[in-house]
């Protein structure tokens, strides 16, 4: 079972999904698993992380030292073909011309989706994340609680292998006893960091739980938790599992890892499930519209097959949609009938309402403390390994502001890159430049002394941030594309405020010297774009009234009971953690309750 | 260094072009608008690598587009790579490296973001040989060391006042990429402390010494 052709697709299938990301991976995982039958339509090529990553290359092997260019969007090295905020002929627009209420899109089309490309941080929503309406008075409750999430994050944990700690923070929940794999150990600035932060402002510096294997998975335990009384499921996750190898603690892993030590959807997700016999995946397939049968139910979907243009439908029992948020938005609204004429599941006219993102923001310093340290290795797994959580999650009706944030902090002796070099001047101070020897010397100094650290906090759902089809313009298939409206809310600057002045705080709590002061006051100038984390979520809201949501508490479009959201769009808001872990856990929730409800025959 | 009381008389075409700085330090010449125009580069006309390059092929400059140096221009920037990244006791020079190689396949780029780049490089570089002309009546790379350190000293004061301003912003555009271009070769990687970017089986954290360093306990 492979990879097919539209041509070679079979007549029916029981589960039809769009996207092969973290949320449709996860749903083809499971379903597969459970002997359902799949097709994934994928609207990129095949990519291969095993063959095709760069892992260990050095700058000097890539195109312009690896920069970012408009062909690749986050550097040549990153593991994304074919993606990016901007691709040629499949264009989105912004409602308005104002730098700060526009929205950047990433889109990432190629197989396993963002999971190539991700940061691979995976951290649980808390129990307060769920209540953001209730103990907040702004957004919305989810209609689960984190109780109702917590079995499905450890599973989701348990077969992606992410590593770190318990801590027993208030509203940045711990994994059950045996599920997460060991953290690796701090780097030096992590370290001062965590002596400085606890002793001068009693901030806990802890470990950041990342989908990286810092060991090899028990392959004997933990597929029988998965599927107990599921021996094929066992033996396939076994396999799967015994290909994955630890990390080498070398490399970004947004290069992708073909050791497949970092997770991707690929590796972890389609591999077991193509091997189930199960799953059939069709590349280069561009959904355009969701179909409907007589009854009003999802038929199954129509698609463009890429290579050549040409037009198919595929039909199954139930769709779903993965696409990402934004993407399955548009596919809604894209798909119009006399039933549903504003959009597919959309008689609450929500369908694209409520995008939330991470509220961000960053700051660095110089720490002389780091300066000449003895010469040491200081790669471990290259990406984030330290993070101080929302500390203040117990006080929060004391602040200005709604939505708590975190930090995450990465310092050391990076591989430097084409940038590497120019941030020295101002350190070295004099009425010069650096260059010449002094410049040499002055490297060597302080390359390995700046610490830098990026905030990612809390959205409440508001009604400036929603998307809807742009009346003009269309993409080179001939659909209409999105156009975005954005507008940060006064809650949202007050809560950049507050972070620019505790970065300043935890960088000079570690004795950090500063090129500028933190945009304490104008926090619109130290607010990321919307978007350019790409973390948006939210579109297809979950919640408890059909009238102010677009799916029930399992995902299922109150309007379409067989249509199914797989992917971040129905997030009632944005915690201050990342997304992926939590599409992961509400897909595997759902597509667990597709497995049932096609059983009792109600699908 | 050079000082105002060293200045040549210059005639009155030149003297419009130069600009002189607040302080008492020896005026640079800035190209005059005809000038830069003359001077501005047709851009390249050749495509990027696309959106889906092949990621394990290792590249060198030309191989994707063509290089824009002329002999002349590549052996001044060798000389400058040089200046801004000489060898020393420890580690090698910048064009040993390659840098200067590195530097044209930059500013040949097919992309926007390396245009500005291309325009104040291919501007700065005659400036310099009439700069030099105009101290030692010779061009920039037939100076003597100590005439080139001290135009590119005076270009480091003026860009460190104005990264913005040519030709100010020449020379921090060069240096960025020197030193962005050395810094990610092996040999620049070395010299710079890197000691990453090899497999392991296990990771322990910074050594005793670094802890005892920073006056922390064992992890």
């Amino acid at each position: 079972m492979p990879l097919i052709s539209p041509a070679n697709k079979k007549r029916d299938y029981d589960v039809v999904i769009v996207g092969s990301g973290a949320g449709g991976g996860q749903m083809a995982y499971t379903l597969t698993m459970e002997g359902i039958s799949v097709l994934v339509l994928e609207a990129g090529r095949m990519f291969d992380p095993t063959s095709e990553t760069a892992m260990m290359h050095t700058p000097d092997m890539a195109p312009l030292r690896g920069v970012k260019t408009p062909d690749k969007q986050y550097g040549f090295y990153d593991a994304s073909v074919e993606s990016g905020w901007n691709i040629p002929g499949e264009p989105y627009t912004n409602a308005s011309k104002e730098k700060s209420r526009q929205f950047a899109w990433w889109r990432q089309r190629m197989m396993g989706g963002r999971t190539n490309h991700w940061g691979r941080v995976s951290l649980r929503n808390g129990p307060y994340d769920f209540k953001t309406r209730t103990r907040q008075g702004v957004g919305f409750d989810w209609p689960i609680s984190y109780d109702d999430l917590a079995p499905y994050y450890d599973k989701a944990e348990m077969l992606v292998g992410i590593f770190g700690d318990s801590e027993g923070i208030e509203n940045s929940p711990d994994s059950s006893p045996g599920v997460l794999l060991p953290p690796p150990k701090f780097r030096a600035g992590e370290l001062l960091a965590k002596d400085r932060a606890k002793k001068k402002l009693g901030i806990d510096v802890v470990p950041i739980h990342r989908a990286v294997l810092t060991t090899t998975q028990d392959a004997d335990r933990v597929p029988k938790k998965l599927h107990p009384g599921n021996k094929k499921a066992q033996r396939l996750l076994a396999e799967n599992m015994r290909l994955r190898l630890k990390c080498i603690f070398a490399t970004d892993c947004h290069r992708g890892c073909s050791i497949k030590a970092a997770f991707d959807s690929t590796s972890v997700y389609l591999t077991p499930a193509l091997k189930s016999g199960n799953l059939d995946i069709i590349p280069h397939a561009m959904a355009r519209e969701i179909t409907l049968n007589k009854a009003g139910k999802a038929s199954g979907v129509t698609f463009i097959d890429k290579t050549d243009g040409s037009e198919h439908h595929v039909t199954g029992r139930v769709v779903v949609l993965a696409a990402s948020s934004q993407e399955s938005v548009r596919l809604l609204l894209n798909s119009k009938s006399n039933q549903f004429p504003d959009g597919l599941a959309n008689s609450s006219g929500k369908v694209g309402k409520y995008i939330t993102d991470s509220v961000a923001s960053s700051f660095s310093a110089q720490i002389p403390a780091l300066e000449n340290l003895p010469l040491h290795n200081e790669d471990g797994t290259v990406g984030q390994q330290v993070y101080i959580p929302w500390w203040r999650a117990g006080e929060q009706h004391k602040l200005d502001f709604t939505g708590g944030y975190k930090f995450v902090l990465v310092s050391g002796r990076k591989m430097p890159s084409i940038n590497t070099g120019k941030g020295f001047d101002w350190v070295a101070g004099g009425d010069e430049i650096l260059f010449g020897k002094k410049l040499k010397e002055d490297a060597r100094r302080y390359h390995g002394s700046f610490q830098g650290i990026g905030a990612q906090g809390a959205m409440a759902a508001n009604d400036d941030c929603y998307a809807e089809l742009d009346p003009q313009v269309k993409d080179k298939w001939g659909l209409p594309v999105l156009r975005f409206h954005w507008k940060w809310s006064d809650d949202e600057l007050k809560q950049v405020a507050d972070q620019q002045r505790m970065l300043g705080a935890v960088l000079e709590s570690m004795g950090g010297r500063f090129s500028r002061s933190p945009h304490v006051d104008d926090p619109l100038r130290a607010i990321k774009q919307g978007g350019a984390i790409i973390h948006e979520v939210g579109g297809a809201i979950m919640g408890d009234d059909r009238t102010k949501s677009v799916t029930d508490k399992w995902c299922q479009t109150w309007d379409v009971p067989n249509l199914v959201m797989a992917d971040g769009a129905t997030f009632p808001g944005t915690a201050d953690k990342n997304p992926t872990l939590t599409i992961m856990a509400l897909a595997w929730r759902a597509a667990g309750h597709v497995v049932d409800e096609l059983k009792k025959g109600h699908l | 260094m050079n000082n105002s009381e060293d200045l040549p008389r210059i005639n009155r075409r030149l003297a419009l072009q130069w600009v002189t700085t607040a302080t008492a330090s020896i005026p640079l010449l800035d190209v005059d608008v005809e000038g830069a125009e003359r001077l501005r580069p047709k851009s390249p006309v050749a495509n990027g690598y696309g959106p889906d390059p092949d990621l394990i092929r290792q590249y060198k400059p030309g191989d994707l587009w063509p290089l824009t140096f002329t002999v002349d221009q590549r052996r001044l920037v060798i000389v400058l790579c040089d200046l801004i990244i000489p060898a020393d006791e420890t580690s090698p020079s910048a064009s040993s490296q390659g840098v200067h190689d590195f530097i044209d396949e930059w500013i040949s780029s097919p992309y926007r973001d390396q245009k500005a780049d291309r325009n104040s490089i291919l501007k700065g570089l005659p400036w310099l040989d009439e700069e030099a002309k105009r101290r030692g009546g010779t061009n920039f790379v037939s100076l003597g060391s100590d005439e080139q350190l001290a135009i590119c000293h005076e270009l480091a004061r003026l860009a460190r006042k104005n990264r913005n301003t040519h030709p100010g912003s020449f020379f921090y555009r060069l240096r960025n990429l020197v030193a962005g271009g050395y810094y990610t070769t092996p040999a620049g990687m070395k010299d710079i402390g890197y000691r990453g970017n090899v497999a392991m089986p296990e990771w322990n954290g910074p050594p005793r010494e670094v802890l005892e360093r920073l006056g922390l306990d064992p992890q």
